[in-house]
Formats: structure tokens, sequence, C-alpha cells
């Protein structure tokens, strides 16, 4: 009989943090910008420059902690990780080895089955992030840009408590509410704030010593990490039903072409060389200090849920996609708190809003308008100032521009004619223009009267209460 | 204690640190790291259980900046002694 | 009088009363260097030019009461391992011989607002590893009380500028004694203030846990004033402390009831018989003059060497990681792989004792050596500090020599590089502890070379040095290579 393999994950999760600056200087944090244009000569290794950590850093590190059950390292501080590598100026990362600044935590995911299942994190750490390498064609040349050298990081190492993909994408998604609902960071996979390497091995079922492990880099989607583990699982049970060994080794994932590759050399020696920054002092965390970031904990999803079952009148459907993000989630209750109602704020978000972000393959976090122009867009859908089509429309220009809705139907005209004189006068010479569609009606052909609903809507230019066409028609034929 | 510094040691060093060194140089550096390392080894006389390694001189800690944006755009001079550049950016030998 | 014998104190007093103008401290001392920068080589980078530029607008702000403390106008030399804006700055080495800072290291801000005239950057050991001024890439500097020998080292340069009257003052960097040996050997006055005093920012790491900014001299006085004017506490700093810098206000004749300690150890089988008699005859001057002088045993000074080299390489090999030719500084040509460029790069740009501190500092960190070499080391240094804080419960200040000897002559130390580590044994345990410590010079040997008598205080006590060297000092009479020559 064929042996019975137990995949065996644990995963570094890398978190870009939301603060204004870099860990250890003034330089902006911004995504994009010319290239080196947020460099100073502390985040590009200039000779004499020193670090001094940003306090921002520390209170995010902690809050990720506290809200993933960590311990919290009373006397911390930072280590020197030496490597030569061009997007890393000084030739060596600050990072934390020796006292991470959170320990001992875990969070719980819902497993397949329904169940609950507790995945403990090891350690939570703060580094600095490197610098982005260009392949230049031309030159056949790499191009060094420093503006992500120095950007805060926090690093969550789990234990090995994971056992497929699905773990994993439940680990990860669950880490990405909690961080998104504290505001550390904005966790966005595609454009690199949140990454993920995945450590794995294989075992067969029952042993109780875990195989030798892997390390696989360059995963930037839930989709590219579940074929990496299946990819990965595959490659090591293939070696060791062939009789050979897995090596311990770092991997590139090429998700193009799903599979996985070494990336030793001989110049890579993994003797990173740690030792205290003497550049950097110790960190003393008060219990004050943790109280205080302690009370600032926001409310977060489960809570969150609970509460929205017991104050909205909304359908545990929408509750579980508006508090999936706590962008969605803060443009729900700020939109209600405007006077909308629950339930149709919950439709717009739940259905145009989703629309629209998954045909322009946008995030939640990217969503421009503000809850005031969807609350004034609800208010004049409910005085029938304007129909529903009309309202999409108007939605499809907030949603890309953020437009202000009543300014917006007001330049463009497109109030609902509630004018039943003129709406009365285009509905009877549509119905002298269409004969044939009134013989139809009369006849029997109850469908009939849509097309003459829609003649009328088009004379009207969209601008009419169908409800008001369909009744005044009625009444004509 | 006596060490005992090979060629492989001298290799693997040179690699951590990037240095290339000559045939006449390795055999240098075998002899500096031994004798320096015998040196070190009286460190070895001393009794250090339960000593805390000591990193800081004074009892200093929680150095911090408040999370404000300080610098501008100092592309410029940030590439002013760049050896070889393009485009804004450093350019270096091909690392893809 | 001639405007080179001035102290600085004395020449921004004398400018500021018209005696003296900004530009002719300025020209006097550019013609001095002239006539001797040749033999003597004290300078990497002189800027004659923008001296005089600066001369003259310093000497407008001071016309205008918008400089008035006491160091306006007086010309400096700065260690070239202190980044200035626009002026090259290059450790001495190859591998940042053409490096231009584009910003300035705040010891050097504080003199610019102090209304320094920055004449340029001064010799030094490569990266400050060294002990005789002979690693430059630039060729040694001589020492000016005889060129055959060394002036001592790694601030070798601005000591010998100092004493050869090529400058009014200098600042020098002292990671394990390169600012109180060079002193001593020169025959000026040098000071390391307490780690933590006068901010890192901008000065070119070799041992950040150790290195330290300070003056040196012609004086006592000026030492202090170099002192209170560079001490900032600076955000850009984390290691920068905040403390009291009103170091001028020590500046009395009286150590009535000083406890004086001098360890015995320090005068042991490997100390000069020239040197010692002179320390002793100056600890004698202390005593007759009201201090308690007593001798002492002092723990732990042998193992201060070793803890010193390994914990100074660790930070160095680190600290050194960042001249690879990507940024900045020397790149070897016609590398096509990167691994190659640095490792051709690196190799060709540093010189062989840098290299070889590199190698050891690597070693000691690597991967099962950690706890062995450098904990170790760390956890010894917790005792030696353990050591000086039990020293310090009974004495107000240690008392000894700076240097075994007085100056080698050239050539001599570079074949045997541990008998030149051998030599640092009475400064280095000074920055292992973090202490502050002054060399003032208190006689000269058979061969007429100066000999430094080393003061070494409680940590944030520089004004119980400065007192007890000024009051030293003024019994001890004027001493300078000028005065000695008879000009």
């Amino acid at each position: 009989m064929a042996k019975q393999y137990e995949t065996v994950i644990g995963l570094e999760v890398h978190v870009e943090l939301a603060t204004k600056t870099k860990i250890f200087c003034g330089c902006s944090t911004a995504f994009g910008g010319e290239p080196n244009s947020h460099t100073c000569p502390v985040c590009t290794g200039m000779p004499g420059s020193l670090p001094v950590l940003n306090k921002q850093v520390l209170e995010y590190a902690i809050a990720v902690g506290l809200a993933t059950n960590c311990d919290i390292t009373r006397n911390g501080k930072f280590d020197r990780k030496n490597y030569f590598y061009p997007d890393n100026p000084q030739n060596y990362q600050i990072s934390q080895l020796y006292l991470p600044i959170c320990r001992n935590g875990y969070v719980e995911i819902e497993t397949e089955e329904g169940g609950k299942k507790k995945i403990g994190i090891h350690e939570i750490h703060m580094e600095e992030d490197a610098g982005k390498l260009i392949h230049d064609e031309w030159e056949d040349a790499t191009l060094v840009d420093y503006n992500r050298s120095g950007v805060p990081l926090i690093e969550i190492v789990s234990e090995p408590d994971m056992r497929s993909a699905d773990e994993v994408i439940a680990y990860l998604d669950k880490l990405r509410l909690l961080i998104q609902y504290l505001g550390a960071s904005d966790c966005k996979l595609q454009e690199g704030s949140m990454r993920a390497d995945v450590n794995l091995s294989v075992r067969e079922v029952g042993a109780s010593e875990f195989g030798t492990r892997t390390e696989m880099k360059n995963l930037n989607s839930f989709k590219a990490i579940a074929r990496a583990i299946e990819g990965e699982k595959a490659r090591q049970i293939d070696l060791l039903e062939s009789g050979e060994k897995v090596i311990q080794e770092t991997r590139r994932w090429d998700d193009t072409k799903e599979t996985s590759y070494a990336m030793r050399s001989k110049e890579d020696a993994q003797d990173y060389r740690y030792f205290p920054d003497p550049d950097l002092v110790p960190i003393v965390v008060s219990e004050e200090m943790i109280e205080k970031i302690r009370e600032k904990q926001p409310e977060f999803r489960s809570e969150k849920m609970a509460r929205y079952k017991e104050e909205f009148d909304i359908p545990d459907y929408d509750i579980d996609i508006i508090t999936n993000t706590k962008r969605m989630a803060d443009l729900f209750e700020e939109t209600v708190a405007l006077g909308a109602q629950p339930k149709k704020v919950s439709n717009w978000l739940m259905g145009e809003t989703m629309r629209l972000l998954k045909e322009q393959s946008m995030d939640p976090e990217d969503i421009r308008f503000s809850p005031a122009h969807l609350a004034a867009l609800i208010a004049m859908v409910d005085k029938k100032e304007i129909n529903s089509s009309v309202a999409k429309t108007v939605f499809e220009k907030m949603f890309s521009e953020d437009i202000d809705p009543v300014k917006y139907v007001d330049e463009k005209g497109l109030k609902t004619v509630n004018d039943e004189g003129a709406l009365r006068k285009t509905i009877e010479e549509v119905v002298a223009n269409n004969p044939q569609a009134v013989e139809d009606y009369h006849n029997g052909k109850e469908k009939a009267i849509g097309a003459l609903v829609g003649q009328t809507m088009k004379a009207m230019k969209g601008k009419a209460d169908p409800a008001m066409v369909n009744q005044i028609l009625k009444e004509i034929l | 204690m006596a060490n005992v510094i090979t060629d492989e040691t001298i290799d693997y060093v040179g690699i951590l640190a990037k240095l290339e060194l000559s045939a006449e140089e390795k055999e240098q550096a075998k002899k500096d790291l031994v004798e320096m390392l015998d040196y070190i080894d009286q460190l070895g006389e001393l009794d250090t259980t339960g000593v805390e390694p000591m990193s800081h001189v004074f009892p200093v800690h929680n150095v911090f900046r408040e999370d404000v944006v300080t610098n501008g755009d100092d592309r410029d001079s940030i590439l002013k002694n760049a050896p070889e550049e393009k485009d804004g950016m450093f350019l270096v030998p091909n690392t893809f | 009088m001639n405007i080179l014998d001035y102290t600085a104190v004395e020449l921004s007093a004398a400018i500021k009363k018209g005696e003296v103008t900004v530009v002719e401290a300025t020209e006097a001392v550019l013609a001095q260097i002239e006539q001797k920068e040749a033999e003597l080589n004290c300078y990497v980078t002189l800027d004659k030019e923008g001296a005089l530029a600066q001369a003259n607008d310093i000497q407008k702000k001071i016309d205008a009461g918008e400089l008035t403390g006491p160091l306006a106008g007086v010309p400096v030399a700065i260690k070239d391992n202190m980044c200035t804006e626009g002026m090259l700055t290059t450790c001495s080495s190859k591998i940042l011989g053409n490096f231009i800072p584009t910003y300035t290291s705040e010891a050097v801000i504080n003199l610019q607002k102090a209304g320094a005239v920055i004449l340029g950057k001064t010799n030094m050991d490569e990266f400050a590893m060294g002990s005789t001024t002979e690693t430059s890439a630039f060729g040694a500097t001589k020492n000016p009380w005889n060129t055959e020998h060394v002036p001592g080292g790694s601030s070798g340069g601005s000591a010998a500028a100092v004493a050869a009257d090529e400058c009014f003052y200098a600042l020098g960097s002292d990671t394990g004694g390169s600012i109180r040996q060079p002193a001593s050997y020169c025959g000026v006055v040098g000071m390391k203030p307490t780690y933590g005093t006068v901010s890192r920012y901008g000065l070119i790491a070799y041992g950040s846990s150790l290195d330290q900014i300070g003056p040196l001299a012609k004086d006592v006085t000026d030492c202090a004033t170099i002192l209170e004017t560079i001490a900032s506490h600076d955000f850009k700093d984390s290691t920068s402390v905040e403390r009291d810098t009103d170091f001028t206000k020590a500046l009395v004749d009286d150590v009535k009831g000083m406890k004086i300690g001098i360890p015995r150890s320090y005068f042991g089988d490997g100390l000069d018989a020239d040197v010692k008699e002179k320390i002793l005859a100056a600890a004698k001057v202390l005593e007759e003059k009201g201090a308690i002088v007593e001798e002492f045993d002092l723990d732990l000074v042998e193992y201060a060497i070793p803890t010193y080299y390994t914990i100074a390489d660790a930070e160095a090999s680190s600290n050194l990681e960042r001249f690879d030719g990507v940024k900045y500084g020397f790149r070897a040509e016609d590398c096509d792989e990167l691994h190659q460029m640095y490792k051709r790069s690196r190799s060709q740009g540093f010189g062989p004792e840098v290299k070889r501190r590199i190698m050891l500092g690597s070693f000691v960190l690597s991967s099962g050596y950690y706890d062995a070499y450098y904990l170790k080391a760390l956890k010894v240094k917790a005792l030696i500090k353990k050591s000086f804080d039990e020293a310090f419960a009974k004495y107000d200040m240690i008392l000894g020599p700076c240097a075994p000897t007085t100056a080698p002559k050239l050539g001599a130390s570079l074949s045997d590089p541990m008998k030149m580590y051998l030599g640092d044994i009475y400064t280095i345990s000074v920055n292992l502890a973090g202490l502050p410590g002054i060399s003032v010079p208190c006689g000269v040997d058979k061969n007429g070379l100066p000999i430094g008598l080393q003061l070494i205080g409680d940590c944030f006590n520089e004004k119980k040095l400065i007192q007890a060297a000024y009051s030293y000092e003024q019994a001890r009479g004027k001493f300078s290579l000028s005065a000695k020559e008879g000009k």
C-alpha cells in the first residue's frame, strides 16, 4: 500500500506597517514616487549615518502582538543581520533575533470541517525592508532604488501548525483582518505590503519527527501560495518515494511555470552573524505603554459581527461580506450613522460596490467614495428624486471620481420628472405611435406593456419613475 | 587552547566578509587569526557565569522619533557619489 | 606676539579685541602648513580657498556681534573620519578616496555654529585602525618632535597638526585611545569624553559602542572649551545623552582633597623607565598641591585588550560592510558579476590592517563562535566596568600613563600587529567602560620625545579631570614644541 503523507507548514509573514515615515529615518513611506526620491543618508547606508527608532513602529508591533495573544517582550533590542546584497544598503539589515518584541501567541482559524484550530505564533519581530532591484535589459545590469529601503516591517513567524493550503489561507486571512482592523497595515499581497514565505516539510502520517523543510519565497497571491504548497508537497513526496533526501534550502516559486527552484549560491553562506546593534539602545516596554495600546485596540471582526446582528436588520451573509474588510465595515457604519437605512447601505456595498471592485480588480482598501456621498445618493432614491437606474449611473461616477451625487444630478438634470401632466402627455404620444404594442396588450400579451414603458423612459431620457409610468399607462390603455 | 584555522576557514570568512585574498595574504591571515584567537582565549580564564553580556554601558533606553516626515527629496545628493548610475538609480552588475 | 603662539581661546579673544583678524590668523596657519606639510603630512585634504572664504565671513559675523563664543574665528583641523559636506572625507582609505559627503557630522556643525574656520581634514590610520597613523592609504604622518618617529594614532594627523602649529586645535576620535595616545606622543592635550557626550552622527564608525569624538588642543583651557562647544544631545544619535556640558567651569586651580588612585599594575614590566619616572613625578606634583594620591589594585587590566579587539573588530566587520562599491567610494573595474565586484572592490580598497580586523571580526561573529568569543567578550566587558565602578567608589580619578613608551620609530610597529595592540593597554579599558580620559603632557624622555599623563574619571565626571589637569598644568608651566624650539 502506498505511504500516506502529511504536510507540515509554518509561515513567515512580512507586513509593511502603515507608518508615515520609515523605521529609522524621517523619509516618507509613500508607495511609488521617482526612484530614490524618498531616501536620505540613513536609509541608503551613507557612512556616519545613524538610525533612530520610529515610535509608531513599536506601537503597531505591540498592537499586533496583543491582537494575536502574544507575550510582549519587556526588554527588547535590535540586532544586525549581516549579508551582502545591493538592495540592503548597509549590507546588514536591522532586525530582531535575540529579543523579538512579541512571542508565544496564537490566532484561531476556522477549519473546513467547521471546527476551530489554534495556529501558534512563535514570534513577531520588527525590521527594515530592503530596496528594490530592477533589471535593466539594455545594460544587462541591475538598478537599485532605495525608496522602500527602511520601510518598517513586522515579521510574524508561526509555529509549524498548518497541515494544508486551506489552513494556510485561513491563517493569512485571519492575520490580514486583524492587522487591517488595527490600521497597522493595508496588507495588500499584490503590492507586497503583506508577503508570505512558506516553510514546508512532509512526513509519513503518524510520524513524530518533522521532515526536512524548505523555505519558499516570492508568493504574492493566495492562489500562488496554494499552488506553491501543492507543488512543493508533491516535489518532496517524489524525492522521498524515490529514496532521495529533501535538502534544507530556500527556494523561489515561479508561479507562471508552477515550479520552484533553489536559490543557493556558493557566495551565500547563510551565516548572518547576528549581534546587537550598538547604534540603537534597548527598548523597555512598560505596563502603562501596553495598557495604552490595549485601550486603543479596535472592535475586531467577530465582535463587530455579533454587534451587527444585534443592531442592524441585515442578513448574516451581508454581515460576513461587509466585515471581511475594515474598509467596508467602516464605510457601512459611517453611512448608516448619517441616517441611511442599513439594509439599503448594505445593498449598495454588496451589489454595485462589489461588482465594480471585481470588474476593476480593485481592493476594498482602494474605495474612494465617501460615506456622505453614499448616504446622499440613498436619500435621493428614498425621496424618489432619482430612479434606481439613474442612481446606478450616478454611483458609477461616484465610485470612479467620488463626485457629490446631489450636485451631479442637479448639473446633469437627472432628476425624475414628477410632473404628472407632462408625463401623461409623453405617454399619450408613445401610445399613439405604437399601435402594434397597444393591440398586443389588448390581445392579452401583458408583456407588451414593457415595450411601452421602455419607449416612455427613452422619451423621458430615463428621468421618470417607472412605477408612475406603469400606472398612467394602464389608466390610458 | 591552540586554535586551528584551516584554508577552508579563511575561504569561508572571506565569503562572509567579501574579501578576496591572495595565496600569500591567506597564509598571513591564517597566522594572524590563530595568534589573535590564542590571545583572546585567555578570556576563558575568567568565570563569567551569571554575568549579563554588556552591549551598552549606560542604562539609556527608549530613544524614539515621532512618526513625522522630515526629509524631502534628497535624490540628487544621494546619487552624487554613485560609482555608476542610470535613471536615478544605482547601477550594479546583473543580479537576475 | 607670533599669531601661532596663541592658544585657541587666546586667539579668539585677540580677534574680538581687534588685535588679529580671522584672515590673518588663517593666513598665518596656512603659511605654517605650507612650510611644514611636506615633511609632516598631517593633512589628507587642505581647503585653503574655503578656509579664507570662511575667515572673511566669520570676521564679518564677529564684527556684527553675531559670533561671540570663545572659539569664534579660530582655524581648526578635522580628522578625516568626520563627514564634511562638500569636502572629501576618506578615512585615509582608498575605498573612500573619492567620497564627498552631502552632510556634515554633528560635532563639526557645532564648531561651525561657534565660528570655526575649517582648514581641512587630517590624516589617520585607515578607518581609525592603528596606533601610528602608518596604516593610512595616503602615507604616514611624522611626529613633529622628531620626524623619524610616528605621531601615534589613529588621530595622528590631528595631534601632529596641533603640535606643529598647523592648526590651533583639532578634532579626533577615540575608540581605544586614538585621541589620548597621539596627544601623548605629540605633546598636546587630548580628551576622550564619556560615551554619548559628543554626537557620533556623521562620524564614520569603527567600533560604534566605543567611538567618541574629542578635542586635541594646546592646553587644558582650550580642551575644555572645545569639548563644551562640540558636546550636544543629538536626536540623530540614539546613544547621545543629555548631560551637563559646562566644562569650562572646572578650569580651577585646586586639587585639595581630590582622591587619586594609581593602579599598581599600570607600572609593571612593560612600562618604559623614563615614562614611569615622569608620570610618578606628575603624581607627586598633584599630591604636593593637596591631592590624596594612593596606589591600589585595579582588576582585570590584562583582559581589556582581548576584550577590546573582539568587540571592536566584530562591530567594525559589520560597520565596514557598507563599503561595497555600490553607492559611493571605490569600485573595482571590469567586474561583470556582483560578488566579484564586492570582493575586488573591498580587497583593493582596504589596506592590510583593516582586512585583518574585518577577518577577525567576521570570524568571532560567525556561526559556532559567537558565544565563545563575542558574547564572552561582552561579559568580560561587564566585569571590567564593574572593576572601574569599584575603583571610582574610592577615588575621584585614576592616574597613569597613556602609553607604555614614547613614540616609536616609523616602521617599527607595523611588522608585529600584536605588539602594536599591546601598546593600547592603558587606554582601551576606558573605551570599554565608556569613561572619560584626558592626556596632558608631563615631560619628555631622554630622546626628547613627549610623555602624556593620563587621568581617567568616572562616567560624566569630565569636570574633575579638567580641574586636576588644569591644576597640574598650572604647576608644570608652558609645554609645547614651539616653546622647546625657543620660538
